[in-house]
């Protein structure tokens, strides 16, 4: 993984064994715990916890207390256009692999993003690595299309993704995205897939709805997190469900 | 594009538009371009300005998606936008979703934990089945072995691959399926790890697709959080043609407001048209909202869907109807009778084109197949064009049923009009591909030994519903989605064919 998404946790490797090890679930268990609250510290939340409130990641209506050490994304992007759908984020031929296996939770990374057409010079994974050396990826209008295949977020995630800043996005990869916890679903208001180029060096502040490409030197908006907000913020769908009371802490 | 683009005249968004008026929500006074040959508003009334139903139990007009939502979240009324609990009838996963939805299931309520109830579970393996792909048939394993341990009252199981018809559990393609076995009924709520599961909203009921992970957390409750989508209303009026099929209905609305213009909204289709459409084709019509971005898509339950129902399920359904009230977030307005036979070029189902605008384009071959195009009536329609022209086919033609049931009434059911021939007969004289095993088949592309699969950049014409880089194999591939009665005609020319040449 590339050292400039070092400053958060994100090797799936040690999640999953760390919850081996409590779980020994052989097919059921990396927890893919992503959202951005692993930072500054890596949080591995412990299961069980579910309940704990955590800390409020809506950058517009945060008390500033929350929002001053909230989460920042820094590494360089991956630039794509409009309409990428889950075909070309992780082809069908793919699909055979279980998102909830952990080794083929690191396969599935390993193939994010290879449909993309020839047209794309610069591969996202280079031959041979499983993770990809960009942590954000910035696409245009309608981002994730097409299937309601969770792999695609999965395998985003499991290369090494931390967010993703679209226009806009196609409403099943959204909700996929929210409620696994593998990566952050952004908007941007602006078409910044025009101004951005791969390899540029950027950014994201939550708390500040900013993106910074360090390589132009433009700022750029983003839009709050809306609706899914609560969601987020509890970690997850399940997390949400405990955390409002609709299951019960934790069974099993 | 532009050359049929006056099939819709125009639309009005609710929000730019100021109108209200409670007598006749659809009738304008003026059309605004003078070319144009239909009306077209948008006046659902404000709801402040609403009255109250006569019948006194409806508060709120709703359209149907709200008045399904309302009712399984146990509301008396939703407005768009709300984020509610919703009782799920049915849960619906296949091989691709199955394992790991139930991998999360595991892991969130435990080893031991039951699904929340046996009999609302659907499990039909229909992806990749025919394959030797190791993976591939374990994840048929997995799901096997959860239906036993947990007693799964509906599991679609397929053993023995080297012929299917020695398996009668196995139905094929997740939508079809539930269709023919009955697990579509009007008024009810019915989640799916697969994005066409809106095709069930052609029964009058809410179906959209989830992830692994929200089907984990119904497996374990039955419940699901889910927004309530504002409604896109189509109308779809004038006696259809004899050469068009709803995919061509399909695709001009997908080229009319492209494939994110029905994000996170709720699509209706109504209309003369509509409620000549038998259930086969109102599931086309369903299925690919999902290619313009819709969260679901329905059509109002009559008396073709009761028919429909009648033999295949003895649970009670209430459909429900929009109010005459309701609010539509806009409304377009379609004249079918003056629409012609569309494909969608590469590399999007909204790259709207006429048929015959596309002659030129010579093709490698055509596939028939899918929860789109892979029904019973599709098969007839492409024997249709080839019995009406009594040639051969020029390209190689690959015909996949979609479920066991289809395959048999493509090898039992008489042509009309063939003095008693079957479409697998009419296909043989034609000279297609015999009919294959009963899936996915290469709709999807799938693993590299699928039938069909496309390994080399070809170009096909398709029944299916995607069209992007790389969806039925290979990447450089360039797919044309068109109806059955089109894919059969440029199967006869080996160019992308407008069917009114053979029909
Ligand atoms: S036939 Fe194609 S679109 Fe339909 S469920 Fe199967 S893979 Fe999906």
């Amino acid at each position: 993984m590339a050292a400039s998404s070092s400053t958060f946790t994100r090797n799936p490797t040690s999640i999953a064994t760390s919850f081996n090890s409590k779980l020994s679930l052989s097919l059921f268990s990396p927890r893919s715990i992503k959202l951005p609250y692993i930072h500054p510290q890596p949080i591995i939340k412990p299961l069980g916890s579910h309940a704990r409130p955590l800390p409020v990641l809506r950058a517009t209506a945060t008390p500033s207390a929350e929002s001053t050490n909230a989460t920042t994304f820094h590494g360089i992007c991956y630039v794509v256009g409009d309409n990428i759908d889950t075909d070309q984020i992780i082809p069908a031929e793919y699909l055979t692999l279980v998102p909830s296996n952990p080794a083929e939770y690191e396969k599935l990374g390993s193939y994010a993003l290879i449909g993309l057409p020839a047209s794309y010079e610069t591969r996202f994974i280079e031959p041979n690595e499983m993770k990809t050396k960009y942590s954000i990826v910035i696409g245009g209008d309608n981002f994730g299309c097409g299937s309601s295949r969770e792999h695609a977020p999965v395998s985003l995630g499991a290369a090494g993704v931390a967010a993703v800043v679209a226009e806009s996005y196609a409403r099943i990869f959204f909700r996929n995205s929210v409620s696994t916890g593998e990566i952050y679903p952004l908007e941007s208001e602006v078409r910044i897939c025009e101004e951005c180029k791969t390899g540029d060096v950027v950014t994201i502040e939550l708390a500040e709805s900013r993106l910074i490409n360090h390589t132009t030197g433009k700022e750029y908006k983003l839009k709050p997190i809306g609706d899914a907000g609560p969601v987020i913020e509890a970690g997850g769908i399940f997390a949400y469900a405990r955390k409002t009371g609709m299951i019960p802490l934790q069974s099993g | 594009m532009a050359s049929s683009s006056s099939f819709i005249a125009n639309k009005k968004d609710l929000g730019l538009s100021a109108l209200s008026s409670t007598s006749s929500p659809f009738s304008i006074p003026k059309c605004r371009k003078s070319i144009s040959k239909k009306i077209v508003s948008v006046m659902a009334p404000q709801q402040s300005e609403r009255k109250p139903a006569t019948t006194g139990s409806v508060k709120i007009a709703m359209t149907m998606t709200e008045k399904i939502l309302a009712r399984a979240s146990e509301k008396p009324q939703l407005s768009p936008g709300e984020n509610v609990w919703v009782n799920v009838d049915t849960l619906m996963t296949h091989d691709v979703c199955g394992p790991g939805s139930i991998g999360i299931f595991k892991r969130e309520f435990g080893d031991n934990a039951k699904v929340w109830d046996r009999e609302k579970i659907v499990i039909i393996p229909d992806h990749y089945i025919f394959t030797t792909d190791e993976r591939a048939n374990r994840n048929v394993d997995i799901l096997r072995d959860f239906c036993l341990e947990q007693n799964i009252k509906y599991f679609y199981d397929i053993k023995d691959l080297s012929n299917f018809k020695v398996n009668p559990d196995y139905k094929g393609v997740c939508h079809i399926a539930l269709a023919q076995e009955g697990h579509c009924r009007p008024g009810e709520v019915l989640l799916g790890t697969d994005s066409h599961t809106c095709t069930a909203g052609a029964f009058g009921q809410f179906a959209t697709g989830i992830g692994n992970t929200d089907a984990g957390f119904v497996l374990g409750t039955g419940k699901l959080l889910l927004k309530v989508p504002p409604t896109l209303r189509f109308v779809m009026d004038g006696e259809m043609p004899d050469y068009l099929l709803a995919k061509d209905l399909i695709l001009q609305i997908i080229g009319e407001i492209s494939v994110s213009g029905a994000t996170y909204k709720s699509m209706e289709f109504v209309g003369t048209t509509v409620e000549s459409l038998n259930m086969e084709e109102r599931m086309t019509l369903c299925n690919m909202v999902v290619e313009a971005g819709g969260k679901n898509g329905v059509v109002p339950a009559d008396s073709t869907t009761f028919k429909y129902l009648e033999d295949k399920t003895s649970v009670p359904y209430e459909p429900v109807y929009s109010d005459e009230q309701a609010r539509f977030l806009s409304e377009y307005r379609f004249d079918i009778s003056k629409l012609e036979p569309l494909v969608a070029k590469p590399h999007s189902p909204d790259n709207r084109a006429l048929a015959r605008e596309c002659k030129d384009v010579k093709i490698d071959r055509v596939y028939i197949g899918s929860c789109t195009g892979g029904k019973t009536e599709d098969f007839m329609a492409a024997a249709k064009v080839f019995l009406a022209s009594g040639k051969k086919v020029k390209v190689p033609t690959f015909l996949v049923p979609a479920t066991q049931k289809v395959w048999m009434d493509v090898y039992s059911l008489p042509v009309p009009g063939s003095g008693g021939k079957t479409c697998s007969q009419i296909f043989e004289e034609a000279g297609c591909d015999t009919p294959a095993n009963p899936s996915c088949g290469a709709c999807l592309g799938g693993p590299k030994d699928t039938y069909a699969r496309m390994n080399e950049p070809m170009v096909c014409v398709s029944t299916t519903n995607r069209n992007f880089p790389g969806r039925m194999g290979h990447k450089e591939g360039q797919i044309y989605l068109a109806s059955p009665y089109t894919a059969a005609a440029s199967a006869l020319t080996g160019y992308v064919t407008d069917p009114r040449e053979f029909l």
